[in-house]
């Protein structure tokens, strides 16, 4: 991974972090030493200087941290399908009124009835990754699906109202 | 009235009084400082209203003032920090020292005054305020910024350049033999070397006479070794200060931490106590005559100071505007140019030194956080972007 992160010590005021961004944005967190920390974006005129400095509390920190992870797991998990031409990974939320909830996910026969493969399921922020087809399907969970477009598109109308 | 009603009195109404300037300056967003220094001019000698019971009060105040101020500054560095900084930045400590030590000296010399004050008033115009420029660049939300590290390792170098420079002017003003003051900053140098060391290699070993979870003990202990150390260090004419800072350096860890939580409130105190102090000291009926002087002084060291600044921002790699706001960021003096003029004055080198240093330190303190806020400004943007258009670009991006 091309990916640095860069630490600046701030004597008498803490430590700074930095990312610079593939598309040369500069993301800093200033962490002080009585354990506040600030969020800095940069100016795009003006690399050397930030536009805003947020600061965050503890929990907040840690719920951006959460949902930065969360994504990250689902990129690595459908990076391999996206490079293929034609084929598109996409996240489905299942609908709460879906048929298909509390019930296996070999009930949907997705794969026969779409082409599509359902390649995870993210629960609770934890990714599920080849789910097999009795996995039961709660609310609230997200299927990563990768196929054509219009497979793609049918399978969204599957778990919504069930075959057609 | 008995006497020590009377201390009460002034005091109580004199601290009283700072908390309303304090207030003050919190609301025009200005350091504190400048006020303080102006309520001791206002009640000291040839001011509106001498306060003659409470003076011994201040005195002994005022130097304890001066140590917390310092041991403080050491407890925020650890000594890894700064020999980092020695080693990254000397070139922007020398440039720093050279651009804006000389001025001061030179300027003590065309007014005629001797070798001692020269060197005092190169000290003045040479350090810049770490309180008030901290404070700056928190309040600009610049501390993420990427010129803040240079501005800030010049502070550090600054801060621990006083280490050496407190010692030599001590023994000056003193007015020593030639070798016995040799003698005095060859010990001064040696005993913050060893220091350093110490604190760097077995800075745990210190802390360990502390204990960090009991407030008061180790509130009276730092405080307590602090203070012998500095009495020690100014009976071998090691500057008090230096003593302080260096006990500062070697605390280390959650002892360091939860010292300078405990210690805060004092040095606010204290150290407030210790500008009023120099302001009752300072003859105010002095200072119209040296305005002048001090402006011109400030006019140069301000600009000579921005140079500063601009060429270490520039030498990280930093481009245009970054430059300005690093320059324009360091102009403040404040806390170490009066602790150096405090130490002058009391060894009763140059009557007219109080005054100037007064007077220039309140006008760098107030017009320095005003600079600083200029790179802000919507047509210093454009003018920086004009000429960058102008010029080839030279993003120095390293």
């Amino acid at each position: 991974m091309g990916v640095r992160i860069e630490k600046v010590e701030l004597p008498g005021i803490g430590v700074r972090h930095d990312l610079v961004t593939e598309s040369g944005r500069r993301i800093s967190v200033v962490s002080h030493r009585d354990g506040e920390r600030d969020l800095a974006l940069f100016d795009v005129a003006d690399p050397d200087a930030c536009r805003d400095s947020i600061p965050m509390t503890d929990d907040e920190a840690a719920a951006l941290a959460d949902v930065l992870g969360t994504s990250v797991m689902l990129s690595r998990l459908t990076n391999l399908s996206d490079a293929a031409v034609g084929l598109f990974t996409e996240q489905l939320e299942l609908p709460i009124d879906s048929p298909y909830l509390n019930r296996p996910l070999g009930d949907t026969k997705t794969r026969t009835r779409t082409r599509v493969s359902i390649v995870a399921i993210v629960r609770d922020k934890v990714v599920l990754p080849s789910p097999t087809p009795d996995e039961i399907l709660r609310p609230g969970d997200v299927i990563v699906a990768v196929g054509t477009r219009q497979g793609l598109d049918a399978v969204s109308r599957l778990i919504a109202n069930g075959p057609d | 009235m008995h006497e020590n009603t009377l201390i009460l009195i002034e005091v109580g109404a004199l601290l009283l009084g700072m908390s309303l300037l304090g207030r003050l300056a919190l609301r025009i967003g200005i350091s504190p400082i400048p006020l303080y220094l102006i309520a001791g001019l206002a009640f000291g000698n040839g001011g509106l209203l001498a306060l003659e019971a409470s003076t011994e009060f201040f005195k002994i105040g005022a130097d304890i003032g001066v140590i917390l101020l310092l041991a403080l500054l050491g407890l925020e560095y650890t000594a890894s920090e700064l020999f980092t900084n020695l080693k990254h930045s000397r070139m922007a400590g020398l440039l720093d020292a050279a651009l804006n030590a000389l001025p001061g000296a030179i300027f003590a010399l065309l007014l005629g005054w001797g070798p001692a004050a020269a060197v005092a008033l190169a000290g003045i115009t040479w350090v810049s305020s770490s309180g008030v420029i901290a404070k700056v660049l928190r309040d600009l939300g610049r501390l993420a910024n990427r010129e803040t590290p240079v501005i800030l390792a010049i502070l550090v170098i600054e801060d621990l350049a006083m280490a050496f420079y407190l010692p030599v002017l001590s023994a000056l003003v003193i007015g020593v033999s030639l070798l016995q003051g040799a003698v005095t900053v060859a010990i001064a140098v040696a005993a913050v070397t060893v220091i350093l060391f110490v604190a760097l290699r077995h800075g745990h070993v210190v802390s360990r006479i502390f204990t960090p979870d009991h407030a008061e003990p180790l509130l009276l202990g730092v405080l307590g070794l602090t203070m012998l150390v500095a009495g020690l260090s100014a009976q071998v004419n090691v500057s008090a200060a230096v003593g302080a800072f260096l006990v500062g350096i070697a605390l280390s860890g959650r002892v360091a931490h939860n010292a300078s939580q405990v210690l805060t409130p004092l040095r606010d105190l204290f150290a407030a106590v210790f500008f009023v102090f120099f302001g009752l000291v300072t003859d105010a009926t002095k200072l119209p005559a040296v305005i002048l002087p001090a402006l011109i002084l400030a006019v140069v060291t301000m600009a000579t100071k921005v140079l500063t600044g601009y060429l270490a921002a520039k030498r990280a790699g930093i481009a245009e505007p970054g430059r300005w706001r690093a320059g324009l960021a360091l102009t403040p003096r404040g806390e170490f140019s009066i602790v150096i003029a405090g130490l002058a004055v009391s060894a009763g080198i140059e009557p007219q030194l109080a005054p100037l240093a007064t007077a220039y330190v309140l006008i760098t303190v107030i017009v320095g956080p005003f600079l600083a806020r200029i790179p802000d400004s919507t047509w210093f943007k454009v003018a920086t972007r004009a000429r960058a258009a102008a010029a080839p670009r030279s993003l120095g991006e390293a």
